[in-house]
């Protein structure tokens, strides 16, 4: 087996990402859309399917939430596809966009992630507490701080990591994310003021967890023939990979996400990688929670188990060192809109690989980078390598 | 690069300076345990904790199930476990769900149960413990509710506690 | 374009209005293993890639996309979840299998309906939330709207609906999967209580449980497990405007657009004479003759007089859901695609038995997303 048609995408755009929009979700994802045409030059009548990536129903207050949300996303009478991976959609939303075009049955796709947090009141936090196990869990009534809580405990407890090492993520990521225009919240903060702030589910931190927000995000995917029409700079997708764990997560290894690194296996294959530490020039793996870029750039094996919080603290994983991680500011400091979140870090991708990142270029002329997300109930990894 | 999106707080929406429409989902189901869960329940209202076996993996699991899920085979053997277990993990919880602070902090674990293979655990909470204390290879035991006030549920074990 | 795709496997459970005795992972898992068992796998480790198709609120948990990879024997493997019908998973599995990534791919789809205490509750939480929702109708308004909007512009009559009804429950009777088979007379159904009027009860569905696995797999690998390879010879799925101010009710866009662009892959100019009989979506009895309209079947106006004369039954020049159609099987919410493509399957096998049909080279199915969206997909089969 070999894959087949190359794709490329040739336009992105993104809305702010804020706590509280006044737009609608259609509104959000409308101008998400436009933005990423307008990057592109070409108008939805050039496109000719559309997919559509969105997280819980829940949050925006609505059943069959992609059909919702299809004429702001420019699915009108077009064939439009609402792909599901929870807080792993974001990255897989162009993994789908990459096999309707690869099939060979589309020649362009509008690519569309879109999250209204807000809409659920008192707190979208209130969406997640139906995520647990219907039968043998949600009676406990857990928060979904629990589970982070329970992993990144022992994430530390099975390598001897402190709390300490993983708050210099949440400075790096928030001082990034200062340059980046759809911030939501950029911020000089220092390694005290993260360690400092309030204990929300030790070892969890305030200011090491991402806000809830508002925001949409959009690129445009085009075949080999139609990206070469579009644009001089096309950005290549040169591998795909996602995977899936069991559902049974208290049966399942919580310091290591295998998920992710067999996601990573399958997108280094087809993309002909074989050392990605060399290879992989820009990383920007999912950071919902400071440990989890760390969990993920092991499972990357972008880092030894364990020693993923060297590279923070050595400042190799900074906007100028040997293996930037987050450049963009990550959903630590831009926001999380959760579906949104994850399609900015290849929006991120593109600009810097196209050297159109403004302030917030990494030098060295970038080739080869990745992006990854993750969702469900800490099982699902979504990973896509990209490159000029 | 022009970034659109307009910012509104929660003071806008509650003076009426901007306007909403409000909807509370009814939204009600009752979810068949199937035989798996349904005798997993059944167990604990007995104040039995029940897993199954996979002869085949060399695997017993809590919650039990009706077919193993990585060699998919139907072939399992239900196995009494003990009530007693290890702690995997666990947090300290200071909020509630919609970020409000809880007066007593919540105490979430991931319990290895003795008698399921290892790494094979629930989750549940702790109680009677001091938080300073509890450590992940903590030995817990399940606290019961009374037989009587038994439902088939999750919460027939109040909660784990050190022994 | 790459290579073909074919089914090669498909197991199900029979669809019954309560299973109080399996949960939703139980009843999947039996689909799955009669699944990998028809297509001759000789272990789930085989299988490529996985897709559910599954809405969180039609299950009552969010995220649902977590609980799906055990049953199948998708723990570790590349999966994930599609907001809709079987047949949007079909189209997914087709497209992956063409990119040349994936040999197998498995498609789940279930129902639960019985255990959900507030449907109609559920399907208004699709309507706009600003401008229709605050009205707190029972959403099958829309299908009234629909039906009404239909029978003035195509002079359809309602007992040329009623037809439909009578036709597809007769049918069912012959198939053992059916919940509600019946012998029905047109006054019957046009008696029946008054609902969403011109809807009457008996052409409405009623929802049953059930769960159904299909196994795909690229033409080498299809010659090579399966005697009897069921090629996919054209995929298309398309939305109308969700928006019930703006939508065309005079025109079943999602139909027509969605089975041209299937036409358009399969070769096919004239779907009458080129398709040998037809499953097409009948959750309210007028859908069925609006389906076969917009499919370019019959011409407007035309197909419920078709119907009336009995050209739709498994006898007539145009067999239509000679399984009984979900009026006759039940509706399974997203799975209701996929128990048409299990009776294409059977047909084209040659293994429907008192149903089967001398005609079974080439079909058609059309699933509809339901109320209240514009939504649907269409796929086409063949024996070669």
């Amino acid at each position: 087996m070999g894959v087949k048609g190359k794709v490329a995408i040739v336009g992105a755009g993104l809305t702010k990402f804020v706590r509280r929009a006044q737009e609608t979700p259609k509104e959000l994802a409308f101008e998400a859309a436009r933005a990423a045409l307008d990057s592109a030059g070409m108008t939805l009548d050039d496109i000719d399917c559309v997919i559509h990536g969105t997280a819980p129903d829940a949050f925006d207050g609505l059943h069959m939430k992609g059909e919702y949300l299809l004429d702001g996303s420019g699915g009108w009478k077009k064939p439009y596809m609402r792909g599901y991976v929870g807080g792993g959609t974001g990255v897989f939303a162009p993994i789908q966009g990459w096999y309707q075009l690869s099939s060979g049955l589309f020649e362009t796709a509008l690519v569309v992630c879109e999250e209204k947090m807000s809409s659920c009141m008192p707190h979208p936090q209130g969406a997640f507490l139906t995520i647990f196990d219907n039968l043998t869990e949600r009676p406990l009534k857990p928060n979904l701080l629990w589970i982070f809580a329970l992993e990144m405990n022992r994430y530390m407890q099975t390598y001897g990591i402190s709390v300490k090492d993983i708050a210099h993520v949440s400075v790096k990521n928030k001082n990034n994310a200062l340059l980046h225009p759809a911030a939501q919240l950029g911020k000089e903060i220092t390694l005290d003021e993260v360690l400092n702030s309030e204990v929300l589910a030790w070892p969890v931190h305030r200011e090491m967890v991402s806000p809830t927000s508002d925001g949409a995000c959009a690129v445009i995917l085009a075949t080999e023939k139609r990206a070469k029409k579009i644009t001089n700079k096309p950005v290549w997708i040169k591998g795909v990979g996602w995977n899936l764990d069991s559902s049974y997560w208290t049966n399942r290894d919580l310091a290591y996400p295998q998920y992710v690194e067999n996601a990573a296996r399958m997108a280094y294959k087809m993309a002909g990688i074989k050392e990605p530490r060399k290879e992989i020039n820009i990383v920007e793996p999912y950071d919902p929670f400071a440990y989890k870029e760390l969990h993920h750039l092991e499972g990357l094996l972008l880092a030894d188990r364990g020693k993923a919080p060297q590279l923070a603290i050595d400042g190799i994983s900074l906007r100028t060192g040997n293996m930037p991680v987050c450049p963009s500011g990550g959903l630590l400091g831009v926001g999380n809109p959760i579906a949104a979140a994850g399609l900015m870090k290849i929006c991120e991708l593109f600009w810097q690989l196209r050297g159109e990142a403004g302030p917030r270029q990494v030098p060295g002329k970038p080739k080869t980078g990745l992006a990854q997300a993750w969702g469900d109930l800490m099982q699902v990894g979504t990973v896509c390598v990209v490159g000029i | 690069m022009e970034v659109k999106g307009t910012t509104i707080s929660k003071q806008d929406i509650e003076s009426g300076k901007v306007l909403f429409t409000k909807g509370d989902p009814n939204a009600h189901y009752t979810w068949d345990t199937g035989i798996g869960i349904g005798r997993y329940l059944e167990g604990l209202r007995e104040g039995k904790i029940w897993g199954t076996y996979c002869k085949k993996c060399n695997r017993t699991v809590v919650p039990p199930r009706v077919f193993c899920e990585l060699c998919f085979s139907p072939v399992i053997e239900w196995k009494q476990l003990k009530d007693t277990g290890i702690i995997n993990t666990f947090s300290i919880c200071y909020v509630n769900w919609d970020a409000s602070r809880v007066e007593t902090p919540h105490l979430p674990a991931v319990i290895e149960i003795d008698g399921a293979s290892k790494g094979c655990g629930i989750l549940h909470v702790l109680d009677e413990v001091n938080p300073k204390e509890i450590h992940v290879g903590m030995k817990v035991k399940a606290v019961w509710k009374r037989p009587e006030e038994r439902t088939g549920s999750i919460l027939d074990i109040q909660y784990f506690k050190p022994y | 374009m790459a290579d073909k795709v074919a089914i090669i496997g498909v197991g199900y459970t029979p669809p019954r209005p309560l299973t109080p005795d399996v949960s939703y992972k139980e009843m999947t898992y039996e689909a799955a293993v009669k699944s990998y068992h028809d297509a001759n796998l000789s272990s789930h480790k085989d299988i490529d890639g996985f897709v559910t198709c599954a809405e969180d609120l039609l299950e009552g948990t969010s995220i649902f996309d977590e609980y799906t990879p055990d049953q199948l024997g998708a723990v570790q493997k590349p999966m994930h979840t599609i907001s809709g019908d079987a047949l949007y998973g079909i189209a997914t599995a087709y497209m992956k299998i063409k990119t040349g990534l994936m040999n197998i791919v498995v498609v789940e789809a279930h129902s639960k309906a019985s255990n959900i205490k507030t449907l109609p509750h559920i399907l208004n939480y699709a309507v706009d939330p600003i401008l229709n929702r605050p009205l707190n109708l029972h959403p099958y308004y829309i299908a009234g709207l629909e039906m009404q909007s239909f029978l003035a512009q195509t002079k359809t009559t309602p007992e040329q609906c009623a037809s439909v009804v009578v036709k597809n429950k007769k049918n069912a009777l012959r198939n053992d999967l059916s919940c509600f088979g019946a012998n029905l007379t047109l006054q019957e159904v046009l008696n029946s209580a008054q609902t969403f009027s011109p809807l009457t009860k008996l052409q409405t569905v009623d929802h049953v449980d059930g769960a159904i696995v299909f196994v795909l797999a690229s033409e080498k690998t299809a010659k090579k497990l399966h005697k009897k390879p069921i090629w996919v010879k054209g995929c298309g799925w398309i939305s109308d405007s969700p928006t019930l101010e703006t939508r065309n009710w005079d025109e079943c866009d999602y139909a027509k657009l969605s089975s041209k662009m299937a036409y358009k892959q399969a070769g096919i100019k004239n779907p009458r004479t080129q398709i040998d009989f037809f499953e097409v979506d009948d959750t309210f009895s007028y859908k069925e003759l609006q389906h076969l309209e917009a499919i370019g079947v019959y011409k407007k106006g035309t197909a419920g007089e078709a119907c009336l004369k009995g050209d739709l039954n498994p006898t007539g020049k145009t067999p239509v859901n000679v399984s009984g159609g979900s009026l006759g099987i039940g509706s399974l919410l997203e799975a209701s695609g996929g128990f048409r493509i299990l009776e294409i399957i059977k047909q084209l096998r040659g293994e429907a038995g008192v149903r089967q049909l001398k005609k079974n080279k080439t079909a058609l199915a059309l699933a509809w997303r339901g109320i209240p969206t514009a939504s649907g997909a269409c796929v086409i089969l063949a024996t070669k």
